[in-house]
């Protein structure tokens, strides 16, 4: 998927957190990890290792919670 | 084949059912107990006695006038008729007197008189009540000279129809003026005045059951003819919508299908159920032999109570199409024509090619694609096939595409994906919203049932950018229409939320049981802020901010207040925090748990509750458990064999990206075509080309076969046994009524390719399948075939708990322990409108076609509905230089199509609409690749656009009309 599509995605779930209570990049990240293939979250490993470009600070924050996939 | 035998007694009892205290009385010496209100006629019938009748049927309120079912009730005088004389306590009943015998006579001498007697070239020749009650009572002589009458042509004495043929050679007939031609502008059903004898049961029933009020009966006394809209109309030009609850409800050959016409009466009826929408009708397949005479609603479909729409009434003919697919084909590559071969052929060369990707790319390279038009047991082998099989996750559903956001929203809310209620609630109902939907042509006999509540008095709230028809039609006006910007719909239900918590309407103690107060009290907090205060948020949204405020009084005013709601809630950016923002609503109202409230999805397609219910989508074994969980896993692994992936799959979105990166290639897709149904067009096309085998499994070729390397001929529903599962969680039985046409049921084919593949599967009949579903899931732990025969249909969960299943749900609180009430920040889309692109796109479906139309466009609905058009406010036509009729190109960030525009005030300035059953039109070329925030649910309903004249379809169009002619080319069979 493009760099920005998956940006794109990421934030909208950052976005929506961003307003709820609690531990957000707990939720992020919880988000991330049941509905995610791990390609797709390769890619955003892979995107923030390379400086993160265009990702919200949640995101981010979310990063360490959010499982790296193994293959 | 065997027949499922009609259990439960379906025939007519005269007049409506009633529910009240329960009276004793006695008909012709047999006592019999009924509810109150209930008429003599009813009664009667209870205790085994059928009092002739002709102007009274159960479906609509009697009406008295033919007087054919006089009865005698001792110490009254007269012979009162039995259909409109409500039942009293003790009274004693005759129904076969010398006087009433005699009347009844009379009654049906006079009818005979201005009837043809061409009884046995007659199309309802042996289903007429004329006919019946003639011989009921009796008559063996007409008395009355010919005279004045209706069936006459030649006004010189003719008594049959026959008789006038043979006369009109003769040149000076005198002629009748009483005398009407047939009516045949409707498609599947005529109108023929010479037969009819004006019960005004058509009139009723168009009123009361369908409520279009197309019908009126013209002219008094002996003049008086029914007529459909007004005396210049047809019954196709006038509103008549062909329901056929008339042609239903007529006694004679007056309203007569087509088909009855053609094909000759029926023998046996077989009870299914409707594969268009999510109502899910249920229907009797009248038979002759194994071919289809005609569908009508069963009365004891607990969903439709007797009622249908145009689809699933008359738009059967698809499935006899000469475009039906009836042998297996596979090509090397997409460019070439397609080759017809054996089913073992299509299936080895398929199962190799998997293999192989499987082998070179990975187990994740493959994925399936289940349909929301196929059964539930079709569903779960297809995603079993995925996971069983392929070993991996991925498989999604067209109900991504659709209500994926209500499975995330009422999950986090509530605890479950399902509505709350079943139909029949809504005759509970004081207040109702609907939001983001257009029942009238989407879910036409859910807004029949509507229709007749609103009638009754229920208000009704109207949120949609589009003043629907619901918001003012005959005997029906919205108490407040909120026409929103599209993709304003969290603002706009935060504003509501905002108003009922401000102004102190909150149902508190309810919240305080069934809720979290603690969540309350920050979600109060929120929503209490200023700025989303409806006079903070009508620039944004359009909505004045009283009418906002006005509906919200409204709304919490009222006892009972359910809220039904459709895809202009779902596909947006916000899909699902809006349908978090309904359950809200209904929370903070205290409306759930009981009949008459409740939050309900009213679902697009027959099987998307069940496709979802069956672990369609990657994340979720089938009752909604996620894959990551091992106890759940550890339940299939048992059943099955196998080691599942804990990881989700991709869903339908991802997977055509993971195509275009090279990682994703080969695909399995049932009863789906997303190339036409999925939004950005290009992307998908994209997608589909990078893949090296994509197996379509459908009736046609549609567009998504024109990138297949296989493709495998359907089963349509009336060949195949399954169970669909409609908008209220029904479990519906789907039977065979003849056999497949091209060999094998959907359900097979997925076995003989999953076992093509290796495995060991070994069904003989859906049901087997359904025991393996209730075996593992605990919702279906209670389904079984003989137990739906039974009962006629089950609302899941149906469990230990619950035997006979779940009408209602969250009675004593919610799945989930306490209702969620969560916060609902507006996000804006970014599909922002700007120079390029000055207009909203938003989308929808039109009564007559059916989503992409594959069936639908393939019968005689295209006589109403034989293009897509673009709605546009005459204003914005007009700065445009655009009038009606005009080809206009309607433009996109995405692409751009050509389509004729036509100029209506239903849609506010700034906002264009239109449909996508057509595939030329492809509007989906225009739609964008922006999704729901949590499920990736596609933005259908907001795409900023630009419209300009045009004189022709666009270079896309063209280029692809031409990729489609050569992808579809077909060898013919080697000898
Ligand atoms: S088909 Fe339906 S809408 Fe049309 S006249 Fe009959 S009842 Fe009314
Ligand atoms: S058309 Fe049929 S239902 Fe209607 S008034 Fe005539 S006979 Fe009765
Ligand atoms: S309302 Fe839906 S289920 Fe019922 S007949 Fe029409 S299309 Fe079929
Ligand atoms: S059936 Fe009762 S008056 Fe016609």
């Amino acid at each position: 998927m493009s760099p920005e599509k998956m940006v794109t995605m990421a934030n909208q779930i950052a976005t929506f957190f961003e307003s709820q209570p609690g531990d957000r990049p707990a939720l992020v990240a919880a988000h991330i990890n049941d509905f995610w293939e791990p390609r797709m979250r390769r890619q955003l490993f892979d995107h923030v290792a390379a400086g993160g470009k265009g990702l919200k600070p949640l995101v981010i924050d979310a990063m360490d919670q959010i499982n790296e996939p193994v293959d | 084949m065997k027949d499922f035998i009609i259990p439960w007694d379906d025939s007519d009892k005269g007049t409506p059912a009633k529910t009240g205290a329960p009276v004793t009385l006695t008909v012709d010496g047999a006592a019999v107990t009924v509810p109150e209100g209930t008429s003599v006629m009813r009664a009667a019938y209870e205790a085994g006695i059928t009092v002739p009748k002709l102007c009274a049927t159960d479906n609509v309120e009697a009406f008295g006038s033919c007087r054919l079912c006089v009865v005698e009730i001792e110490g009254r005088r007269g012979t009162p008729a039995s259909c409109t004389t409500p039942v009293t306590e003790g009274m004693v009943v005759h129904t076969q007197s010398s006087k009433v015998r005699r009347i009844r006579k009379g009654v049906m001498e006079l009818y005979i008189s201005d009837h043809p007697l061409d009884c046995l070239t007659c199309s309802a020749n042996g289903d007429c009540e004329l006919q019946d009650m003639a011989g009921a009572v009796g008559l063996r002589d007409v008395r009355y000279e010919y005279g004045q009458n209706h069936f006459d042509p030649t006004g010189d004495g003719a008594l049959s129809l026959a008789d006038a043929k043979r006369r009109a050679d003769d040149t000076d007939l005198p002629g009748n003026f009483r005398y009407m031609e047939k009516d045949e502008s409707n498609p599947y059903f005529t109108y023929d005045p010479s037969k009819c004898i004006v019960c005004s049961r058509c009139v009723r029933a168009c009123e009361e059951v369908q409520g279009t009020f197309a019908l009126t009966i013209e002219g008094r006394g002996f003049d008086s003819r029914v007529s459909a809209g007004t005396p210049m109309d047809d019954f196709l030009s006038s509103d008549c919508v062909s329901c056929g609850a008339c042609v239903q409800a007529c006694p004679t050959a007056t309203l007569q299908e087509k088909s009855v016409a053609e094909l000759g009466t029926p023998t046996r009826a077989v009870v299914t159920t409707c594969a268009y929408c999510g109502v899910g009708c249920s229907f009797k397949a009248e038979m002759n032999g194994d071919q289809l005479v005609r569908m009508t609603p069963y009365k004891n479909g607990k969903a439709n109570r007797g009622h249908s729409c145009v689809k699933g009434r008359f738009a059967y003919g698809y499935m006899e199409h000469p475009d039906r697919i009836l042998s297996p084909m596979i090509r090397e590559s997409i460019d070439e024509p397609w080759r017809e071969v054996s089913w073992d052929e299509a299936l080895g060369f398929a199962a190799k090619r998997l293999k192989s990707l499987q082998k070179n790319y990975g187990r994740r390279s493959l994925g399936v694609i289940t349909s929301s038009r196929c059964t539930n047991e079709e569903t779960f082998l297809v995603q079993k096939l995925a996971r069983g099989v392929f070993m991996n996750n991925n498989t999604d559903t067209c109900a991504r595409v659709c209500h994926s956001p209500t499975g995330y929203g009422l999950g986090q809310t509530f605890g479950t994906s399902a509505g709350t209620q079943d139909f029949d609630s809504v005759e509970h109902t004081d207040v109702v919203i609907v939001i983001g939907a257009n029942p009238t042509d989407g879910h036409p006999v859910f807004a029949s049932r509507l229709k007749k509540r609103l009638r009754q008095g229920a208000k009704l709230i109207v949120i949609d950018p589009r003043r629907t028809d619901l918001v003012k039609s005959p005997h029906i006006e919205a108490a407040h229409h909120l026409p929103l910007r599209p993709g304003t719909n969290v603002a706009v239900v935060t504003a509501l939320a905002h108003t009922i918590v401000t102004e102190g309407l909150a149902d508190e103690d309810y919240i305080r049981e069934r809720c979290d107060w603690d969540e309350y009290l920050a979600y109060s907090e929120f929503v209490s802020d200023p700025r989303h205060s409806p006079e903070a948020v009508e620039e944004l949204t359009g909505v004045p901010a009283e009418e906002l405020r006005a509906a919200a009084r409204t709304f919490a005013g009222e006892k009972n207040g359910a809220i039904y709601y459709g895809l202009g809630v779902t596909e947006h950016s916000q899909g699902s925090t809006t349908v978090m923002g309904i359950a809200n609503l209904a929370m903070l109202t205290g409306n759930v748990g009981r009949k008459g409230v409740g939050v309900n999805p009213l679902r697009g397609q027959n099987n998307v509750q069940g496709s979802c219910d069956m672990g369609s989508f990657p994340h979720e074994l089938p009752g909604y458990r996620h894959v990551k969980n091992p106890e759940v896993r550890e339940i299939f692994e048992k059943a099955w064999g196998v080691t599942i992936d804990p990881e989700p799959g991709l869903r339908i979105p991802n997977m055509l990206d993971a195509a275009v990166d090279g990682t994703f290639k080969g695909l399995y897709c049932q009863g789906e075509d997303i190339l036409q149904s999925d939004p950005d067009t290009k992307h998908v096309a994209a997608g589909l080309a990078a893949m090296e085998c994509v197996i379509v499994h459908d009736l046609f070729l549609n567009e998504t076969a024109n990138y297949a390397h296989v493709f495998l001929p359907g089963s349509s529903f009336l060949e195949k046994d399954g169970t669909f599962t409609n908008a209220e969680r029904r479990i519906n039985m789907v039977r065979k009524v003849m056999a497949p046409k091209a060999g094998y049921a959907d359900w097979e084919v997925t076995q003989l390719l999953a076992q093509a593949m290796g495995a060991d599967w070994n069904y003989s009949h859906p049901r087997e399948i359904m025991a393996e579903i209730a075996a593992t899931t605990p919702s279906f732990a209670g389904v079984t075939y003989e137990k739906i025969n039974e009962l006629g249909s089950i609302q899941w969960p149906c469990n230990d708990a619950a035997p006979e299943g779940t009408p209602m749900m969250h009675i004593d609180g919610f799945v989930r322990g306490k209702g969620r009430l969560m916060i609902t920040e507006y996000v804006a889309t970014d599909e922002k409108t700007g120079p390029r692109f000055p207009l909203l796109l938003t989308t929808g479906r039109i009564l007559s076609q059916y989503n992409v139309g594959a069936q639908t466009r393939r019968t005689a609905n295209s006589t109403w509905h034989d293009q897509d058009l673009l709605e546009i406010h005459p204003h914005d036509a007009e700065v445009r230089g655009v009038k009606e009729g005009d080809f206009v190109k309607l433009a996109s960030r995405s692409g751009e199509t050509t389509l004729r525009a036509t100029l209506t005030d239903r849609v506010s300035p700034g906002v264009v609409y239109t449909t996508f059953h057509h595939p030329d039109t492809q509007a989906n070329v225009i739609t964008t690749d922006f999704s729901d925030w949590a499920t990736n649910c596609p933005e259908y309903k907001v795409t900023a656009v630009q419209v300009s004249p045009s004189n022709g379809p666009t270079d896309w169009q063209e280029e692809y009309a031409e990729q489609a002619a050569q992808s579809r080319r077909i060898l013919p069979a080697a000898e």
